[in-house]
């Protein structure tokens, strides 16, 4: 199979379905009603790969849209991390929700915990937007109600 | 003071319940231009934005902080700074000014200054600049379906009418918050009854969208709220960054986002400081396009109506649209809540969009009545269907809706409310009733159909998200319940995630499930003859609207039965002073039978020729068949009639009383009204023509006006004419006739 080509091998699931697989590893052509109906796939499968997005970041990219690609990296990095961390994520970086330190221990889970280094580069560049515009909490999460 | 009765009449239309007002600059109650809108201006040091439209760094608001970390290319910022504002409103309606050396372009401009050069161009500089930016070669539109009953299987139905229509992405939303699960449920099964591949979403708080979309229940969401102001963002509740972070989470689960931003919200929040609408909305654009969205629904939205209370909001409006593909995001156009209660002034406002064509025409046609609509929408709503398809196929242009015939419509309807019926009876969920199902077929809109148990279905809707019930599972309660077509289609939707193409900007799921995206179907309009332009297959779809009448059929009069006019040879001069001539057209009483307003020609001859003798004349009929011109029918009558009068009467009932002194093109009386004339008005015009063969004083008839007589039937009257022409023997002396009653 060729190499990707981001500017000729969109869309992936039409052009270059070779490339494109499940979190477990199935092709598209593996997800079929008969799959289903076995239990041979799930909801978990139907999910995109960390590689997929980051291969769609390729194209945005190659389509001259850097700042999607650039959401769609961070996607890439999202695509392992848990439902209830992305919330609790989102959550913390709402107006007024965490103190700089809690959004550093949150980046620093990003990096570290979820191998998502752009995020947490994403959270740390908040923190310091927060603590410049007083978006910061200055109790700490457990303290408040 | 005294006030005329046509002010009195102006004060009651429809448009009176609004209210206009002068701008007020410092409340933000200006559309454009505003006084205190910040001049542009752009200084970078090494690459990073030091000063944003007059702001030092030091001072920026997190917006700007924003836009001069992610939204500013230091090139194009170079590229930009050698233009003069003038120089690149040129360039946005130069045809031979590509799209991608525009968007490039816009990555080196502020908002300021975006707005600035907006605000240059006239509504159709805008328009023409809007087609050309627009990111998707094909546009599309989006539905709303809703009820405020949240009757699944009246929302299923809908569902499907609105894929079957065409739409390319439907949305509903909530009454009740926790019914989010259940409505999402049935426009998943709904849409996917009526066209596979159509995306769905559920738009309610945050936590709880992203949560239906992570369970495969939605495929895209568009509740992601900017604002072009610090504070109106944080009473949002939100920031640039988390919002930003929310889309790449959507993202991660390959559901395809689109932010929503829209003039006057900020004013309406009470913290515009001062700025136009437009300027403000430009600070949000870039803001959006900085955080990494692929589009935005703009164009006023829920506050559209705060633009049109002042000078010019129409036209701003507009240049937010044009602002957003000039960033090169998708945009969904606004134009679904209502812009007026004027029909003529929301359709002024409309054709802005509607002409050059946006991603999505609308971000939500109501395709149920308005009542039903509870996004406050309802701008066009299914009432409006019919006007929508006529207006497409008056100005062949594609706004993205298509006609279906009534019969396939039930059709679609019918099996997705038994597919959601099916759905709910698999999954355990109150049961939707054989009663339910068949009223949400036919209804006009939730009135039509039971209260539900609320309790119960608001029980079921914490299931699905407690129990994590998703798109897998509603495909396997509609493959167990032999609806596999549709499960299939479910199946498809989750399949799409895996690829995550939906991801990219402006895309969209054509037929067999190509996904139509600005990367491989990208707008290419590079003037006449370019671009996407509505023809062959498509614009054959399209024009065939279900209420569209063969032309064959309108010309068509029983022929049955044998003329009663017998010929008694050439007509010759008449001689006789008393005697008018009922002077008839070549079709008359022989092809056609009967006037355009259905009168049997018999009747009306028998009428006229009663009015002359009851005036002390004599009535002589004489066909005239050199033409079909009622003048020179009645002209040519006149010449051969004793008294030099005649009556000139054409087959579809145009009438004429002549003189032969006349020229052919002048008349005593007229009666050019034809689908108003009565059998006692053919009378009436008999004895005004035996009045004047006689010399005595004569009144004219009154006639009736109706001046959408016309417009109503001057297809017909073409028809009855085209009819009356094609019997013309150019040649022929006119010939004497005697009408034999049965």
């Amino acid at each position: 199979m060729p190499a990707f080509d981001p500017r000729t091998d969109y869309p992936l699931g039409a052009r270059r379905p070779d490339l494109v697989r499940t979190p477990s590893g199935l092709s598209l052509g593996e997800l079929d009603l008969a799959a289903l109906r076995t239990g041979r796939i799930g909801s978990a499968d139907l999910r995109a790969t960390g590689e997929t997005l980051r291969r769609q970041a390729e194209i945005a990219a190659a389509a001259g849209r850097p700042q999607l690609a650039d959401s769609l990296g961070r996607a890439a990095e999202l695509a392992s991390v848990p439902d209830d961390v992305i919330l609790a994520v989102y959550t913390a970086l709402r107006p007024r929700r965490s103190t700089a330190d809690e959004l550093d221990a949150w980046a620093e889970r990003l990096e570290h915990e979820h191998a998502a280094p752009g995020v947490a580069a994403f959270v740390r560049e908040a923190r310091v937007a927060y603590a410049e515009r007083g978006l910061l909490s200055h109790a700490p999460t457990g303290a408040r109600r | 003071m005294s006030v005329s009765r046509r002010a009195e009449a102006r004060a009651e239309r429809e448009l009176r319940r609004e209210t206009l007002i002068e701008a007020s600059a410092e409340l933000g109650l200006v559309a454009l231009n505003g006084p205190a809108d910040p001049e542009p201006s752009l200084v970078l040091e090494g690459g990073r934005v030091v000063e944003l439209d007059g702001r030092p760094e030091a001072a920026f608001d997190v917006i700007d902080r924003f836009v001069a970390a992610h939204g500013i290319d230091p090139g194009a910022a170079a590229e930009a700074a050698a233009l003069a504002d003038g120089e690149i409103a040129r360039r946005l309606v130069d045809v031979d000014v590509p799209r991608e050396a525009l968007v490039r372009l816009s990555a080196g401009l502020t908002p300021a200054r975006l707005a600035r050069i907006a605000a240059m161009l006239d509504p159709v500089e805008l328009m023409f600049a809007l087609k050309k930016l627009r990111a998707r070669r094909r546009p599309a539109n989006q539905a709303h379906v809703t009820n405020r009953k949240e009757s699944p299987a009246l929302l299923a139905a809908d569902a499907a009418e609105a894929a079957a229509r065409g739409f390319a992405e439907i949305e509903t939303t909530v009454g009740v918050a926790r019914y989010a699960p259940l409505n999402a449920i049935a426009i998943l099964a709904g849409s996917q009854v009526g066209r596979p591949g159509v995306l769905t979403q559920c738009s309610v708080e945050e936590r709880r969208n992203l949560q239906l979309g992570i369970q495969g229940l939605t495929a895209y969401s568009e509740t992601l709220s900017v604002y072009g102001t610090e504070p109106c963002f944080v009473d949002g509740d939100d920031t640039p960054w988390s919002k930003a972070f929310l889309a790449s989470a959507y993202a991660s689960r390959g559901i395809k986002v689109r932010f929503t931003s829209g003039a006057g919200s900020e004013a309406l929040m009470g913290h515009a400081q001062g700025c136009s609408m437009l300027y403000l909305e430009a600070r949000c654009l870039c803001a959006v396009r900085a955080a990494g969205s692929q589009g935005v629904q703009n164009g006023g939205i829920s506050t559209v109506a705060l633009a049109l209370a002042l000078p010019g909001g129409t036209r701003a409006i507009l240049a937010e649209n044009l602002i957003a593909a000039w960033l090169d995001l998708e945009v969904a156009s606004g134009n679904d809540a209502i812009a007026s209660h004027s029909p003529i002034r929301k359709t002024a406002k409309l054709m802005g969009q509607f002409l050059p064509g946006t991603d999505f025409v609308t971000s939500g046609y109501s395709v149920m009545p308005r009542y039903d609509n509870m996004f406050g929408g309802g701008n066009y709503d299914s009432d409006d269907l019919d006007e929508w398809l006529t207006i497409q196929r008056d100005w062949q242009v594609d706004a993205g809706i298509e006609p279906l015939s009534e019969e396939e419509a039930v059709a679609v309807r019918e099996r997705a409310a038994r597919a959601v019926q099916a759905v709910f009876a698999e999954l355990e969920f109150p049961e939707i009733t054989d009663e339910e199902v068949a009223l949400a077929v036919t209804a006009r809109d939730s009135r039509d159909l039971p209260d539900r148990d609320r309790a119960a279905d608001v029980a079921a809707g914490d299931r699905v998200l407690d129990e994590g019930i998703g798109g897998v599972d509603v495909a396997l309660a509609l493959d167990r319940a032999g609806f596999t077509d549709v499960a299939e289609a479910i199946l498809g939707l989750q399949r799409l995630r895996v690829a995550a193409d939906t991801l990219q900007t402006a895309a969209i799921v054509g037929p067999g499930w190509a996904v139509e995206s600005a990367v491989n179907d990208p707008n290419d309009y590079r003037g006449p003859g370019s671009g996407y332009r509505l023809e062959g297959e498509r614009w054959k779809l399209l024009r065939a609207l279900p209420h569209e009448v063969d032309p064959a059929t309108l010309a068509l009069q029983d022929r049955s039965g044998e003329p009663k006019l017998v010929v008694r040879g050439e007509a010759g001069a008449g001689t006789q002073p008393d005697e008018v001539v009922i002077a008839i057209g070549p079709a008359f009483l022989d092809r056609l039978r009967e006037t355009i307003g259905g009168l049997p020609h018999e009747a009306v001859l028998t009428a006229i020729a009663d009015g002359v003798r009851a005036e002390g004349a004599r009535p002589r009929i004489v066909r005239v068949l050199r033409s079909s011109d009622v003048a020179f029918i009645g002209h040519d009558g006149a010449a051969l009639s004793g008294s030099g009068i005649a009556v000139g009467l054409q087959s579809k009932g145009t009438a004429v009383i002549h003189r032969a002194d006349l020229q052919p093109l002048d008349n005593l009386e007229l009666f050019g009204m034809a689908p108003l004339l009565t059998l006692e008005s053919y009378r009436a015009i008999g004895r005004n023509a035996a009045a004047y063969a006689l010399a005595q004083p004569v009144g004219p008839v009154p006639v009736e006006l109706d001046n959408f007589a016309r417009a109503k039937l001057i297809v017909k009257t073409t028809l009855l004419h085209a009819a009356e022409t094609e019997e013309i023997d150019p040649g022929a002396r006119p010939l004497e006739l005697a009408l034999e009653l049965a």
